[in-house]
This record gives C-alpha cells, sequence and structure tokens, in this order.
C-alpha cells in the first residue's frame, strides 16, 4: 500500500498519483456520463461534466495523500489498513455485559420498528431481513466451511417454489410449506454436496455456478408444472388460521374481522416482519452455537488443511455435507418469506445476480462473521432503496465497494470473532 | 514369531506415471522405535501417507494387527491406533495451540479430553504455556511439539512422524528426540521418517534406508549408523 501511504512526501510521486487518477477517472466517466446516445448519433455534451468528474476525484486524490502525509491521517491509515489482523480472532471467554445490552437494544427497536414506521420502509426491511438470512445461510457453506458456492440462489428458488407450488398442487399453506422448504432445500444442498466434494475452489465454483443455474433453468422451461416465466402465485403467511388479507382466501378468518376493527392493509407486512426477526434470530442463534460445537471446529479445520484433517480422523464428507446442507435448509426458508411476502414467484427473481449479491453480503461481512453478515446484507438492501435515483449504478458501486473493501478490510466490515470452542481450556487456566 | 504391529509387505504407489514406491516391505514390532531414512524425493512421505491410504497402493498390502487396512478410508484409520504427525507439521494456523490439540483428540470421541490435554502438557510444559497462542504464531520448533502433541492426543498405539527435525536447530531436534524416547518408553510404537540419519538412528532399534522407493539396506539402528556407505551417503559432516 505504498502508493496511498508515501512515507515521505514526494512531489513528484504526489503529481503522478494525482495524473493517474484522473486519467483512470475520466476513463470511466466519459463513456459512462460523456456519452449520450441520441437516435444512431451520439451526444457528447456531456464530455465537460465528465471531466469535472474526472477533476473533482483527482483533486479528492491529492488532498487525501496530503491528509495521509499528515501525523493524524498517517494512523487513521495506519488504522484502517492494519492488514496483518489475524484471519479469526478467538473471543475472551468472559463475556462483556454492554454486548448484552446492546443486542437487546437493538432487539427492542428491531421489535418497535413496524409499529412506528410507514408501510414502505417494513418492506424494505423485510426484504433486508430475507438478505440477512440468505447471507446467513450463505456463511455456513462459504464462511464457515469455505467452500465456494455461486449458485445458492438455486436454495432460495427452492423454497419459494415449494410454497408457490406446495400450494397450487398439495393446498399447502405458508406454516406447511416452511419446514417442507427447509427439508427440501437441505436435500438438494445434498445432492449437489455429494458430487463437488471432491473439487476445490475454482472448479468448485464453476460446478455451483452451473447448478444455479440448471434450478432456473427448469423452472423456467418445465411449463406445465412451473408456470414458465409467467411464474405462479404464493399464499401468504398466517396466524393460527388467521389470515392478514381483507377477505379470507384460505379458508381461514381474516384479522381485522377476528378481533374487530378496521381492515389494515400494514398487519400482514408487520406479520411478516416479526416473523421474519424471530426466525432470523432462531438462525443467529443456531449459527452462535454451530461455532461451539465440534461441526463448528471441523469445518475451520477442514478450511485449512484437508489432509491433515482426515489424518486426524475427520470425516471429511460429513462435514462438508453438513455445511452444504445446513446452508441450503436456511436458503429455503428464506425463499420461503420471499415467496409469502411477494405473493408470486417467477424465475427472473432467482438469477445469478441474486447469487453474486448474496455472496457480497458474506464477502464484505467478512467471512464468518456473523454481525458482519448481518450489517452487510442491511446496508446491500437499504442503501440502494435510500439511493433509488442512482440505480443504475448500483452494480457499479458495489463493484467499487468490493474493490476498496479488498484493499482496505480484506477480511471484511467485521473481523471474524469465534468464540473459543472448549471449556476445556478455562479449566487449565491455572 | 509373533505378528508385527504393522505388516507392510510388497506395496506400490504411484503419482501419475511417477512410481514413488517399488514393492516395498517392512516391518514394524510393538514397541520398537523404527527409523526410515532416505534422501530427498526417496519416497518416505509416501510411504507414510500411503499407510494412511492418501495415495492409495496399487499392489501389496497393509496389515495393522493382522488386518489389511490398504482399503480403509483415511478418516477411519486415525481411529484404529495410528497417529500421523506429518511433515511440515500442518498445525492449524488460525487455532489455538489447545484447539489444535483437541482437533487431535477426534478419534476418542469420549470427551476425556481433558486427561489427554494434561498428558500433552506433560510431555510439552512449553504448549501449556502457549494454550491460548494461535498455532500460527508458534516458532517452527513449537509448532513441531504441537503436531506431535496432536498425534499424542488420539492415544496411539503406534505414532508415525515424517521429519520431525525439519528444520529446527540442533537444541531443538535433541529435546523433540528426547521426548520422543520417553514416548516410546510410555508404551507408545514409534516409526520416524528422517533425512537426519544421525539423530534418527541414534534413537531408532531398526531401521531402513529407502532409496528410489525401493528399501535397500535394513539393521539395527547402531550397525547403520556404523556403515560406511551410510556414513557416507546420510552422515556427511556429521
Ligand atoms: N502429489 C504428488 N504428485 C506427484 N508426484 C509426487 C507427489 N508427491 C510426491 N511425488 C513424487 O514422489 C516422489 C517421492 O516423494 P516423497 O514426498 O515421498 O519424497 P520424500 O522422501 O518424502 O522426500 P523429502 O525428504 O524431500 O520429503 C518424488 O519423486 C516426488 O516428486
Ligand atoms: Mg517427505
Amino acid at each position: 500500500m505504498t502508493s496511498i501511504l508515501p512515507t515521505n512526501l514526494s512531489i513528484r510521486h504526489l503529481l503522478l498519483e494525482t495524473l493517474t487518477a484522473f486519467a483512470v477517472a475520466a476513463v470511466i466517466f466519459c463513456p459512462i456520463v460523456g456519452i449520450h446516445l441520441n437516435g444512431y448519433d451520439f451526444d457528447l455534451g456531456h464530455l465537460k461534466l465528465a471531466l469535472g468528474l474526472a477533476l473533482g476525484i483527482a483533486i479528492t486524490r491529492l488532498v487525501l495523500a496530503l491528509f495521509l502525509n499528515t501525523g493524524v491521517g498517517a494512523r487513521l491509515a495506519q488504522h484502517i489498513m492494519d492488514r496483518r489482523q489475524a484471519p479469526v480472532a478467538v473471543a475472551p471467554t468472559t463475556r462483556r455485559l454492554w454486548a448484552h445490552v446492546f443486542v437487546v437494544l437493538v432487539l427492542i427497536g428491531a421489535v418497535a420498528f413496524p409499529f412506528m414506521a410507514k408501510k414502505y420502509f417494513i418492506t424494505v426491511l423485510i426484504l433486508a431481513l430475507i438478505y440477512v438470512l440468505l447471507g446467513l445461510g450463505l456463511n455456513i457453506v462459504v464462511g464457515l466451511a469455505g467452500l465456494l458456492d455461486l449458485g445458492f440462489v438455486a436454495f432460495y428458488a427452492i423454497g419459494a417454489y415449494t410454497l408457490a407450488l406446495g400450494h397450487q398442487y398439495l393446498g399447502w399453506g405458508f406454516w406447511q410449506s416452511l419446514p417442507a422448504a427447509a427439508a427440501l432445500a437441505a436435500l438438494f444442498g445434498c445432492i449437489l454436496g455429494f458430487p463437488v466434494l471432491r473439487m476445490h475452489g475454482d472448479y468448485l465454483a464453476i460446478t455451483t455456478l452451473g447448478f444455479g443455474e440448471i434450478i432456473r433453468l427448469v423452472l423456467t422451461n418445465w411449463v406445465d408444472f412451473t408456470g414458465g416465466p409467467n411464474g405462479v402465485s404464493a399464499p401468504k403467511p398466517t396466524l393460527f388460521g388467521i389470515e392478514f388479507t381483507r377477505r379470507a382466501r384460505y379458508g381461514g378468518t381474516p384479522f381485522h374481522e377476528y378481533f374487530g376493527g378496521e381492515y389494515n392493509s400494514e398487519a400482514l407486512y408487520i406479520f411478516t416482519y416479526l416473523l421474519l426477526l424471530i426466525t432470523v434470530c432462531i438462525v443467529v442463534y443456531i449459527n452462535h452455537r454451530l461455532k461451539r460445537m465440534p461441526v463448528g471446529r471441523a469445518w475451520e479445520a477442514l478450511r485449512e488443511d484437508e489432509i491433515a484433517c482426515r489424518s486426524l480422523g475427520l470425516n471429511h464428507v460429513l462435514v462438508k455435507l453438513s455445511a452444504f446442507t445446513l446452508g441450503a435448509g436456511i436458503g429455503g426458508v428464506a425463499g420461503v418469506f420471499f415467496a409469502g411476502y411477494q405473493g408470486f414467484v417467477n424465475p427472473t427473481s432467482f438469477t445469478f445476480f441474486e447469487s453474486a449479491l448474496i455472496l457480497a453480503v458474506v464477502v464484505l461481512g467478512g467471512l464468518g462473521s456473523t454481525r458482519g453478515v448481518i450489517i452487510a446484507a442491511l446496508a446491500l438492501t437499504i442503501l440502494p432503496e435510500a439511493l433509488r435515483q442512482f440505480a443504475d449504478f448500483r452494480v457499479l458501486a458495489f463493484g467499487g465497494a468490493m474493490v476498496f473493501m479488498m484493499i482496505w478490510r480484506p477480511r471484511g466490515i467485521i473481523r471474524p470473532v469465534r468464540p473459543s470452542f472448549s471449556t476445556i481450556e478455562a479449566n487449565h487456566a491455572g | 514369531m509373533t505378528t508385527p504391529l504393522l505388516d507392510i509387505n510388497g506395496i506400490s504407489a504411484f503419482y501419475g506415471p511417477i512410481q514413488a514406491l517399488r514393492t516395498v516391505s517392512l516391518h514394524i514390532d510393538t514397541g520398537e522405535i523404527v527409523a526410515i531414512i532416505g534422501a530427498n524425493g526417496a519416497g518416505k512421505s509416501t510411504l507414510l501417507m500411503s499407510i494412511f491410504g492418501h495415495p492409495r497402493i496399487s499392489g501389496g498390502e497393509i496389515r495393522y494387527n493382522n488386518v489389511d487396512i490398504s482399503g480403509t478410508p483415511t478418516h477411519r484409520i486415525a481411529a484404529m491406533g495410528l497417529a500421523l504427525v506429518p511433515e511440515g507439521r500442518r498445525v492449524f494456523p488460525a487455532m489455538t495451540v489447545a484447539e489444535n490439540l483437541l482437533m487431535g483428540a477426534t478419534p476418542v470421541n469420549d470427551r476425556s479430553g481433558d486427561a489427554d490435554l494434561d498428558r500433552v502438557y506433560q510431555l510439552f510444559p512449553l504448549l501449556k504455556e502457549r494454550r491460548k497462542q494461535r498455532a500460527g504464531t508458534l516458532s517452527g520448533g513449537e509448532q513441531q511439539m504441537l503436531a506431535i502433541g496432536r498425534g499424542m492426543m488420539s492415544r496411539p498405539t503406534l505414532l508415525l512422524l515424517d521429519e520431525p527435525s525439519l528444520g529446527l536447530a540442533p537444541i531443538i531436534v535433541q529435546r523433540i528426540f528426547q521426548t520422543l524416547r520417553d514416548i516410546a518408553d510410555s508404551g507408545v510404537t514409534i516409526c520416524l521418517v528422517e533425512q537426519n540419519a544421525n539423530h534418527a538412528l541414534r534413537l531408532a532399534d531398526r531401521a531402513y534406508v529407502l532409496v528410489n522407493g525401493d528399501i535397500k539396506m535394513t539393521g539395527s539402528g547402531s550397525e547403520l549408523l556404523g556403515n560406511p556407505d551410510i556414513r557416507r551417503a546420510y552422515l556427511a559432516g556429521a
């Protein structure tokens, strides 16, 4: 990182850096901002704006370099870019009180939120929580077990279609589908797991990528069964037979009739949100436990050295399959929530971009860190909503964010901290 | 004649077209310390690893306690009482010392890790001091101790070590070999592979010389130590 952190100020170096920044920015912005298509012609009228932007970036770069040369800046940079941070930190066995307080406060806020917010914000947060679930699921596979899965969206799709098709063909409601989807997705995770057990790195990534696409293509082309590109409608979640729609659709009683009072279109969303929140809490707890259990230790060991593990008597087949299966099951649950919330599914929701987004959540969050995954999932779903007018640049921004992350915090926003595996160590304290 | 603890009978092993072992036969009796010495690329590591089914042998048989284990899955072998301390130690760098040791207890999943830890900490008191340190930050010698300790966690009958002296200062090597002697005295059979013939032959009851995937010579440790050919080939300068 010497280019960003010059040890002593060199004017030539500085100018060169600034010029480079300008050139790179110009190359990027001129085609994006500067050229507009006007019928069959190009309209080059915005080139000035593009060059202006590039100039702005170059100046920012210069100011940044100067700032980093001051004592305060240097220390700040040192702090942010500490690459020697350990891959995984082991948490002290003694818990800190404020951490508990913080968790409780966040939970209270999360529960109170839907009763104060507008419907729009609730829907945004529902989607965000669905991504939290997806992120937590993929985190088991990629973050904990170290298996790069680029087709995770397949399990999400399987969950969503289980709800929709289960309703259409078997008359299932939300609650029957939830365990069924988890089981079915887990089964598919297992099926995918077997052939890819011997694969590593690139090969594993490509195969899982293919698997994701196969599922999507089947859903698209098996028109008789899945409705193809037209999709299928999916039932909404209910509470012990009480429905949250204006009129009963699945043979229950609508909420507002049951309790009396006006029909409130927000009730369904509030209910879905709270249900999701509970599910996320359960999954977080499961994650938390897994990390302490022998299987969590085995995932980490296997990620580091497979041969050593096998000679130590670790059954790598079981260990890897368990990661695939668990992760897939959680993806399936997320799919059910997605389908129930939308009331409709079709294959366009399950493209590779979705897999990439989920992977981005896991990587940005810091492979293996539960807190990081939650923060990243919330950020990656809420920020694009907040910046709707820049929606076109979303992918560009993701790319940029990824690059910066890899430079600044290659281990993710939050450095994974895992609990110590054993209580035995504590016994040996003396 | 009693049956040997480990009986390797005419095994061959290939990496693609390369033959790394050429019908190797050797045996290890209960309570022995056996050394296998050979130059770089002689096939020493391949020999040890093939006992663990990685690579699988393509001829001959490996009998342990009179059971053919040449087809047993790698992860089952540790549970049969064999432990491998691999070349280059291969500790888990992100885990603490204690966690590494507990990984070694995988084959004996009866949760009595406490007693096993105590035993290992007695063998290597230094590991106890460093039990909360991440293994990746240990020195080479400490990592070797950890790798041996990890192997001992499964209470092995037969401990296999691949070049425990690799890259270590003579004083550390001496200490580690002393500990190996203690381990052997506690009733564990030991087979170690070494380039460091001097130390290995002094420790070993019997030894084999592996050349190009073939056993070229065998004898007691002191016999081989006195053999002029061996002295020239493996003990130059020692
Ligand atoms: N995974 C592999 N793929 C292909 N060839 C291999 C592999 N492992 C070892 N070999 C080859 O097998 C032969 C024996 O290697 P081996 O590692 O057993 O030697 P060694 O006696 O342990 O050597 P050293 O003392 O350097 O560790 C060598 O020629 C080596 O190139
Ligand atoms: Mg070797």
